[in-house]
């Protein structure tokens, strides 16, 4: 399709489109699905309830962290939660026990399945006949935190980022950053970024933006990755103003404060300028992943992959369509073949039966003339006989009549004649 | 495709409402997303149905103030054909990408049986070629140029009196495919009184005759008193123009008659003012997302459910397509796999008959010729037997003979001794 360019002279009015996205938007709700992962005490919890300025875990529902795990759970909260008649039905997802144990191989399976098992349910839901309005619970966004060792990243958090970098936007924070200093932290910080280069592993990227003040934010959360957190909701008053912190004898480490940490940071990307962008990844690269491996699997068990390449970008639907017709025309042709070979066994049976037949002629002729011939040679020798005996008989009879003459002479001499 | 992705609309459901102790900020969660829409860009596609003249070009140049195509058609086209084409306009930040189709031919054949059938059948290959992309393994749908038509106006001819036959027919066969707003074309032909009439009329008759048209969306408190006010008006009287014509100090689109002239803009004289209000500045977006869920989901079902597929527990278990997909697979594959051993099995029976056959005329021959060998046989003899009557006559005459000839010899012996002693005789 060949667009052509069309100058309006006057105000149509679907610049007014956006508004009404707007309006639909606000009406049907939005929702968000956060998954924190981390050792227990990284303050993964205390995190959550900063970020949205509430108390997910409170005493009513205490957090996973409050009670002990002996094995990886995956549990997840939902809540709803309203701003500026903005509703936002949020899902916090977490993994106590992760990384817990001593040995914490496979550690990340349950995390694995989870994640999966709701791509699963998405994909069972939009494929569904009948399809209904769909709820979607798939991970936005996973919050991986990294202890302050200060040192790199553990073979576990390693282990981790690769397997799950393909499957979720992963967004590796550093938590308790009130324990390193901001020359630890800047060390640490680049060191984690080394390894995740050297690694392989693909962390949630910013999508480019052509407006000039976006990318300079931009840049600027880039060259703070990974993010340092410190997480409090607890008020405190400094120099007159009430910040929320963490009180230590030697003073307060200010949440919010930019040069404490990176909180701000993490909330305004996270919740206010790209929670949308994460819900797009999602569900574009992550979740199509997802589901055209599920579905590749599926119908394209057993072919060789040279083959299932190029029936990939094809519908199913389309796909056995074409293996219809593919087939019906394999029949056609076996169907020819069959026939052409009927065909000539025929054709030389019949040329056999048609050279038997002219050969037992050809005998039965020849019999026939050897036989007229012996016939022949019979009469002919017959002839000579009859013919050698009619003249040996009329020799026999001048012979006789001779002998008679000779006899009537003598007998006359003798005068026997009366 | 966030925008019209199956985004939930259970909010809460299973969720216990908090309070927020601050401002979060996901309050800018609409702006999100609206700005990635407006990055994106729009598109939307409208449908032109209607006879050749009703003015469907103009009106099209009219909403949106632009010339769109070039020249007007002809009436003499053999059938009904659609001819779509696409724009790219821009206001302020808005990129959208608009594509009109228009029905060539419809109501120009005597025969008008058939007429509604390309119109039909374009919908569904828009809607077609939608479910294929959603369907493939590896897809975009994010890219995707959407091409399922998202609004049908339907021209109804300002006669005055009431829908001709082809119009109900034709409206009836889009109803469940297409959103449809009809409109009065080239109303200006038509006085006030007639036209509250008219309406009165088309209206009554389409619902008498169940044809679903559009309705304005009256769930949102925000636009629901304007849109339902809105349904009360239609179908819209419009009159299209891209003239301009200049009233007091004002250039304004009009038609000018001797009598007066129309003015395209002003209420009092035509609905075109509702109508723009209406398709574009008010429910584009709704119409396009009535496409998407209602219309669009229902051709989605029919197709799968005619290819046999189908939802194995309405509620309790989860579908799995895979599965359905794989199941379908194998009974294809086997159905294919029977019909090649039907057709094995024919040919293995055809050759076993052409072989008995064969080997039948195989035995009819061997048995002539034995038959004949037998002839030849006893022909043998005979000619045995005559050459051994002859070769019997021959020894016995030669038997005969020897004697004769014995006797012969004899005879002379003695005649030449009496012949000799005759001799003798004279001699003496």
């Amino acid at each position: 399709l060949v667009a052509e360019q069309r100058n309006l002279e006057g105000y149509v009015g679907f610049a007014n489109l956006p508004n009404q996205v707007y309006r639909k938007s606000v009406k049907r709700g939005f929702e968000f699905t956060l998954m924190v992962v981390g050792e227990s005490g990284l303050g993964k919890s205390t995190l959550i309830n900063s970020l949205f300025l509430t108390d997910l875990y409170s005493k009513d529902y205490p957090g996973p962290s409050q009670r002990i795990k002996k094995t990886v759970q995956v549990e997840q909260s939902k809540v709803l939660v309203k701003e500026g008649g903005v509703q936002l039905t949020l899902t916090i997802v977490d993994t106590p026990g992760f990384g817990d144990a001593v040995d914490n191989s496979n550690c990340w399976q349950p995390v694995i399945n989870y994640i999966d098992s709701k791509c699963e349910d998405f994909l069972n839901a939009e494929s569904r006949v009948n399809r209904r309005l769909m709820p979607d619970n798939r991970v936005h966004c996973c919050l991986y935190f990294i202890a302050p060792s200060g040192h790199g990243l553990k073979p576990l958090d390693i282990e981790f980022m690769k397997r799950l970098h393909d499957k979720v936007n992963v967004i590796p924070l550093i938590a308790k950053a009130d324990t390193l200093t901001p020359e630890e932290c800047q060390l640490f910080k680049k060191q984690i970024m080394k390894e995740i280069q050297e690694h392989k592993i693909k962390i949630y990227e910013f999508p480019d933006t052509e407006d000039d003040e976006d990318s300079k934010l931009i840049r600027k959360i880039k060259e703070r990755m990974p993010l340092a957190v410190v997480g409090s909701n607890v008020v405190i008053e400094v120099n007159g103003r009430k910040v929320r912190g963490r009180q230590y004898p030697w003073g307060v480490a200010e949440v919010e404060n930019g040069e404490h940490c990176d909180f701000t940071v993490l909330r305004n990307m996270l919740i206010r300028t790209h929670m949308q962008d994460l819900k797009d990844v999602t569900n574009n690269v992550h979740y199509e992943n997802y589901r055209s491996k599920k579905l590749a699997a599926v119908t394209c068990n057993g072919v060789d992959t040279s083959k299932t390449k190029g029936q990939l970008t094809k519908s199913p639907l389309a796909q056995m369509e074409e293996e219809r017709r593919e087939h019906v025309m394999k029949m056609k042709k076996m169907e020819t073949e069959m026939e052409q070979v009927f065909e000539m066994k025929v054709k030389e049976k019949k040329q056999k039966l048609k050279d038997s037949e002219a050969e037992l002629e050809r005998r039965h002729e020849q019999m026939k003339r050897n036989l007229e011939a012996q016939y022949k040679e019979l009469e002919e020798k017959r002839r000579v006989f009859e013919e050698e005996k009619a003249n040996w008989e009329a020799q026999q009879r001048i012979l006789e009549q001779q002998k008679l003459d000779a006899t009537m002479e003598k007998n006359k001499k003798k005068g026997k004649i009366f | 495709l966030a925008a019209e992705g199956y985004e939930a609309v259970c909010p809460g459901e299973g969720a216990r409402a908090v309070p927020l102790s601050g401002h979060v900020g996901f309050d800018s969660m609409p702006d999100q997303l609206v700005n990635k829409s407006v990055n994106h860009g729009f598109c939307f596609n409208i449908l032109c149905v209607g006879e050749t003249g009703l003015g469907k070009s103009t009106l099209m140049d009219t909403l949106f103030n632009t010339k769109f195509e070039g020249e007007p058609t002809q009436h003499n086209q053999p059938g009904v054909q659609l001819k779509s084409n696409t724009y790219e306009l821009q206001e302020s930040n808005v990129r959208l990408k608009l594509t009109v189709v228009n029905t060539v031919g419809f109501g120009d054949q005597i025969n008008k049986e058939d007429s509604y059938k390309s119109i039909v059948e374009f919908i569904d290959a828009q809607f077609e070629a939608y479910l294929q992309e959603e369907l493939k393994i590896k897809r975009t749908l994010h890219s995707y140029h959407d091409t399922r038509i998202h609004a049908c106006l339907y021209f109804i001819a300002p006669t005055g009196h009431s829908l001709k036959s082809l119009d109900l027919v034709t409206m009836k066969k889009l109803d469940s495919k297409v959103n449809i707003i009809p409109i009065i074309a080239k109303s200006d032909a038509i006085s006030k009184s007639e036209l509250t009439k008219f309406k009165i009329k088309i209206t009554s008759e389409l619902v008498s005759n169940g044809v679903q048209i559009y309705q304005f969306p009256t769930d949102d408190e925000t636009v629901a008193e304007i849109n339902s006010t809105m349904n009360g008006h239609l179908p819209f009287a419009v009159v299209g123009s891209t003239e301009e014509v200049k009233i007091g100090n004002k250039m304004v689109k009009a038609r000018q008659y001797p009598w007066g002239t129309v003015q395209v803009e002003n209420e009092n004289h035509c609905d075109f003012v509702k109508l723009r209000e209406m398709l574009i500045r008010v429910n584009m977006e709704d119409l396009r997302e009535q496409t998407h869920t209602r219309h669009y989901e229902l051709y989605r079902r029919c197709k799968l459910e005619e290819m046999g597929f189908k939802d194995t527990d309405p509620d309790s278990k989860p579908f799995s397509l895979q599965e359905t997909y794989e199941a379908k697979r194998n009974e294809f594959m086997s159905e294919l796999q029977k019909k090649e051993e039907e057709m094995r099995q024919m040919f293995v029976q055809r050759v076993k008959e052409k072989e008995a056959e064969l080997k039948e005329a195989e035995k009819e021959l061997h048995e002539k010729f034995d038959r004949l060998k037998k002839l030849h046989q006893d022909e043998k003899k005979k000619l045995e037997d005559k050459k051994k009557a002859l070769d019997d006559e021959l020894n016995m005459f030669k038997q005969k003979k020897t004697a004769a000839e014995l006797l012969q010899n004899q005879a002379q012996q003695a005649g030449g001794s009496t012949t000799l002693k005759r001799d003798k005789e004279r001699k003496k």
